[in-house]
């Protein structure tokens, strides 16, 4: 074997352990939650995590259902305020706009993504908080309120990447449907938008990761009521505020049902994830 | 915060127990490269021992100095002082003073729980438990001594024309019974109710004073901690909940519990009826480092720290001096 072809397969291990260790870690990291959150849904039987709809953790009762719907309203939520903006905006910026006008858009809508979540909730707190209040009733603290605020935190997320997606359909496609009398507006939305799906719907996939990952934000606006709400107005609990707002004091069976609420969310997530990617392979296939 | 808090008080047991062993290593093989080591083993291994140990004095040295609380010397008692999550952050600053005043002591405040810190007491696992709330069945056994009392405001929001309520109003309210002010002050406005998070102290002791064996309303606003409980009711006009007496400012109001209004003579005379004592408990009559620490809580001095840190302190002359 020549030095070259033994510096080869050194770089070969080196790296394949590096990338070992990451995957290891994540690895570590799954089994952990399950080993700590199974046992008590075990004990107390899964039906009565997933439907129950009581928590009152220091009497015995982890009905976990509330925080369940809680965190698909507000990710559904975010979602119907994030996406259509996110959206509009990637196509003006891509489509419509000047060049130059998109050159100083762009990076600022990426800022976006780098303010801290605690100052989103703290905005929505001191100004979303009251205005709903005033305006709509309810105590303000509600699933509206934690929507708007992640609709507004994951409209980074899915702009960027759909102009990404958009910018990458080929120019010949547009020219292609202008030369047949289309407008511009009929060629996006009869050519360039269905081209370039799989993309938006991958930055769709993202932005609903954040949002239904999201605490501190929520937290802070969402009220925090560990109860079905009943209209938007009303507070709410997701899965994760669940566990960031009780883990200070929780001991024995009250941590281990918080590692049951992990375990959950990760399942909601696997399985979230897991329909995104078949709908967006099976789009990019036809 | 006290999570936090929990962590450091973990890390700085555990360290303080290794760099004793290392530093009395250190002074009887003198830390001779060729000695620390099995003196038989091969020179590389050796070397190789020494290069470990050597980091390992120096991580011992680095977790010290991040940690000065454990630096106190080690020469002197150590006292565990384990219990209420809720009197903990207070006992540390105790403890501080304390060990500030003599040198060679060491305190040693750690968290749990009002339960786990009496069960630390009765197994011996600590000198004194902490406990927030009172004593029951076989606990009493336990020698307590009040070192100061924690009552519960019920607040609303200052424009709240409501100065009294009673009791059962408070229970009614948090049940999700009575959900608007009409019955209580005329205005026809939901009631904003805002709690704190299952688990917390403060949500223990108003569970027990009020609310009994009762549910509070699913529908409550939970907030995970006293602050924020109180930053929510002096936004909402509608809304009520409970903090800690000494939090309350101006930017709330306290109302007067059947009549009667939570200050500090009212609670002293037992008048006002949402107070919880804080208990100090040990095994037999308390004697030695641990006399010293409870007497010291006692002191006129610590008692004016109680008093300017929202506490309310046991009454002075009359101090109770403990009771079997």
């Amino acid at each position: 074997m020549t030095r070259l072809e033994k510096n080869d397969r050194l770089v070969r291990l080196g790296l394949l352990m590096i990338a070992l260790s990451a995957i290891s870690v994540l690895a570590i990291i799954t089994l952990f939650i399950f080993e700590q959150g199974t046992p008590i849904m075990f004990r107390y039987g899964f039906k009565s995590f997933l439907l129950g709809q009581d928590w009152y953790p220091s009497e015995k009762s982890f009905g976990l259902l509330p925080m369940i719907v809680g965190s698909l309203m507000v990710t559904f939520g975010a979602l119907i305020i994030g996406v259509p903006l996110g959206l509009a905006s990637a196509i003006f910026l891509t489509e419509f706009s000047h060049r130059r006008l998109t050159r100083i858009l762009k990076p600022v809508i990426e800022l976006l993504a780098g303010i801290p979540s605690v100052v989103y909730g703290f905005i929505g707190l001191m100004f979303l908080v009251p205005f709903i209040r005033d305006n709509f009733g309810g105590p303000g603290l509600s699933v509206l309120a934690a929507s708007l605020i992640l609709g507004i935190m994951i409209l980074p997320t899915v702009i960027s990447i759909a102009i990404d997606s958009i910018r990458a359909v080929p120019d010949s496609y547009r020219e292609g449907s202008i030369a047949l009398g289309a407008t511009r507006w009929q060629t996006v939305r009869m050519v360039v938008l269905p081209a370039a799906r799989s993309g938006i719907i991958a930055g769709i996939i993202l932005g609903m990761g954040r949002a239904i990952g999201e605490t501190m934000a929520v937290i802070m606006v969402a009220g925090n009521a560990a109860d079905i709400p009943g209209s938007i107005l009303a507070p709410v609990r997701t899965l994760t505020s669940n566990i960031a707002l009780e883990m200070a004091y929780a001991s024995e069976e009250h941590r281990e049902a918080l590692f049951a609420t992990g375990v959950i969310l990760f399942i909601i997530i696997m399985i979230l994830n897991t329909i995104a990617n078949v709908t967006s392979t099976r789009q990019r296939k036809k | 915060m006290s999570c936090q808090k929990q962590v450091r008080d973990y890390a700085c047991s555990g360290s303080e127990k290794k760099g004793e062993k290392r530093l009395l290593s250190m002074e009887t093989e003198e830390f001779k490269p060729g000695r620390v080591g099995a003196p038989s083993a091969g020179q590389e291994n050796s070397s190789s021992f020494f290069h470990y140990s050597r980091f390992l004095v120096i991580m011992i040295l680095v977790l010290m100095a991040l940690f000065p609380s454990c630096r106190s010397g080690r020469s002197g008692h150590s006292l565990v002082v384990a219990g209420s999550t809720s009197i903990q952050p207070f006992a540390d600053k105790w403890a501080e003073v304390f060990m500030e005043k003599r040198p060679g002591e060491i305190v040693d405040v750690q968290g749990g729980g009002s339960s786990a810190g009496i069960q630390a007491v009765l197994t011996g696992a600590a000198h004194i438990g902490m406990s927030s709330r009172e004593l029951k069945g076989d606990e009493k056994e336990l020698y307590q001594i009040e070192v100061a009392h924690d009552g519960l405001a019920i607040i609303v929001h200052p424009s709240n024309p409501l100065e009294n309520i009673t009791i059962e109003q408070v229970k009614s309210i948090f049940l999700g019974e009575i959900t608007t002010w009409e019955t209580l002050n005329g205005q026809k406005k939901a009631i904003t109710v805002v709690v704190r998070e299952e688990g917390s102290g403060t949500r223990g002791a108003f569970q027990e004073l009020v609310m009994g064996k009762s549910r509070i309303t699913k529908k409550a606003i939970v907030q995970d901690s006293n602050g924020t409980v109180r930053e929510i009711v002096s936004r909402d006009p509608n809304a009520i909940g409970f903090i800690s007496l000494g939090l309350v400012n101006d930017s709330v109001k306290a109302l007067a519990l059947n009549g009667v209004k939570p200050t500090e003579e009212a609670i002293l005379k037992r008048e006002y009826k949402l107070v919880r004592p804080f208990l100090f408990l040990t095994r037999e009559t308390p004697s030695g480092l641990a006399k010293e620490f409870i007497d010291f809580v006692l002191s006129d001095e610590i008692q004016e720290l109680v008093h300017k840190e929202g506490l309310i302190p046991v009454r002075r002359g009359s101090r109770p001096e403990g009771s079997r």
